[in-house]
């Protein structure tokens, strides 16, 4: 499974960069198998971290997806709704799921060393 | 991210292996538990392999399915109190396809019965319900000097091949002919790349395809299963299963049928014989049933701008969205590329085109009846 340098990632397989985009990690999609739906926050919507900030949904699952930061939303990748394959597909680059503005400094978030250690576990 | 739900049959105790756990763990498939076993969902994509059983070939490990050995001279009588359907008019050389109710018309199960002879049979029914279901067949055995039930489920393997393709590639491997079964035909023996088996025109995806059975389970499952994958069979899990079957509209027991779910609430009256002279379990229930006309039915559902899951409410989409029934079983369509559902709605609203919606999460989105099944294929 890749890990991408210069991310930083929750325990629960989202990544965040450093313009506050927030997606799945390629462990995330292989688990999820085919992404088939995705339900996203309205932009303008204010968010807070560890709070469900959309769901994700394969053929047979539906998952949460968990905010990494408190901030507000942005953007969301509209490209998703006709195309929610590419959450499988780039999960790191096109199948980015929404853009925040972040507020303060998220907590407990993992450098991708610590991902592949956590992974590793 | 976490999983809130996800879809699978019931649990209870160690999970089973099937006689191909061992090639499917080598082959990458993801494993989950349904039905009491371990079995494979999905090897590298359910989109992909429903696609490929839509247009060549797949093949699926169903040796999970519960079988039963009913033979002796009581065998077609016992049989015929024991389902809706009519297993007696059957010539051997032929299945049907039958619920099995209790007295009240709730379902105990749903299954296929295989003629095999003029006083033998062969039972396939789900696995999830195969303890149920022994002790059903048990407890209804009124002539047991005439009927004998033979439990083979942990002794036998079951392979489904299903697609446009099937037919080419298991009469490539077999020692007579099988192109000249008819729908719900079957043979025996037959021997499938060097493995007796009995092969019936059967499935569970609305294509053309074989189940295959071999009475002996071990090595002997895994030879014609390899030899499949190398004619060029694409493995399939329980996953594209499931979304083959819906949109073929193929109940699923505890979605479309349950306990307490009749037959003719799942739209399935035409197997349920009334011309049958005599007496057979539910038939009084169903008969009142039928003449009142059920209040609820099981309609096909087109959903805009998202996924209705089983056990979703369906609403009233004006009057400030009064609950009037439940999905039975939802997805997204991999050949029409939208969401479907299976729903149990009160009759007044099972009209096709007649405008309802589902609840999904915090939100209510539209949905539309539609004519059932989701997919039909092409007559050939």
């Amino acid at each position: 499974m890749q890990v991408k340098d210069g991310l930083r990632y929750t325990r629960e397989h989202e990544w965040i960069d450093g313009e506050g985009r927030v997606g799945v990690t390629d462990y995330a999609q292989d688990q999820l198998g085919d992404v088939v739906f995705v339900e996203l926050p309205a932009v303008g919507q204010e968010v807070r971290q560890g709070e469900s900030l959309g769901v994700v949904e394969s053929v047979k699952s539906v998952s949460d997806l968990y905010c990494p930061a408190t901030g507000t939303v942005v953007a969301v990748n509209e490209g998703l709704t006709d195309r929610p394959e590419l959450v499988n597909q780039d999960p790191f680059g096109e199948g980015w799921l929404v853009q925040l503005r972040v507020e303060g400094e998220p907590e407990g978030l993992l450098s991708a060393d610590d991902y592949r250690g956590f992974m590793e576990e | 991210m976490e999983e809130k739900s996800r879809e699978s049959g019931r649990a209870g105790g160690v999970p089973l292996r099937t006689p191909l756990y061992g090639w499917h763990e080598a082959h990458g498939a993801k494993m989950a538990e349904f039905g009491g076993y371990t079995m494979p969902m999905e090897y590298g994509g359910i989109l992909r392999e429903h696609q490929s059983v839509r247009t060549a070939a797949g093949i699926f490990d169903v040796s999970h399915m519960a079988e039963f050995w009913v033979t002796g001279d009581g065998a077609a009588p016992y049989l015929d109190r024991l389902v809706t359907n009519w297993p007696s008019r059957l010539e051997a050389g032929h299945a049907l396809y039958t619920p099995m109710c209790y007295p009240d018309g709730g379902t105990v199960d749903d299954l296929l019965v295989l003629r095999l002879g003029a006083d033998r049979f062969l039972l396939v029914t789900n696995a999830a319900n195969h303890d149920d279901d022994a002790a059903w067949l048990r407890a209804n055995n009124l002539w047991p000097a005439r009927v004998t039930i033979e439990d083979v489920s942990r002794n036998m393997g079951l392979i489904a091949v299903q697609g446009p393709e099937a037919v080419r590639m298991v009469s490539s491997l077999a020692d007579r002919p099988v192109a000249d079964l008819p729908g719900f035909g079957l043979r025996e023996p037959v021997e499938v790349a060097g493995v007796e088996t009995i092969v019936s025109r059967t499935g569970y995806t609305g294509e053309d395809g074989f189940e295959i059975y071999i009475p002996e389970h071990g090595r002997e499952t895994e030879t014609i299963w390899k030899a499949l994958v190398g004619a060029g069979a694409v493995p399939i899990g329980l996953g594209a299963r499931d979304t083959l079957r819906l949109e073929a509209r193929l109940p699923l027991y505890g979605h479309e049928l349950s306990s307490e779910i009749t037959p003719l609430e799942a739209g399935l009256g035409p197997f349920v014989k009334w011309e049958k002279p005599d007496d057979f379990l539910g038939r009084e229930a169903l008969a009142r049933q039928k003449e009142a006309g059920p209040g609820r039915r099981l309609v096909g559902l087109r959903v805009e701008g998202g996924i209705a899951r089983a056990g979703y409410r369906v609403r009233n989409p004006a009057d400030g969205g009064q609950a009037l029934g439940t999905v039975t079983s939802g997805s997204h369509s991999p050949t029409l590329g939208v969401p479907i559902a299976l729903a149990l709605v009160p009759a007044a609203w099972a009209k096709v085109g007649t405008e309802l919606a589902v609840s999904i999460r915090a939100r209510t989105v539209p949905a539309r009846v539609v004519r059932l099944p989701f997919y039909r294929r092409e007559a050939v």
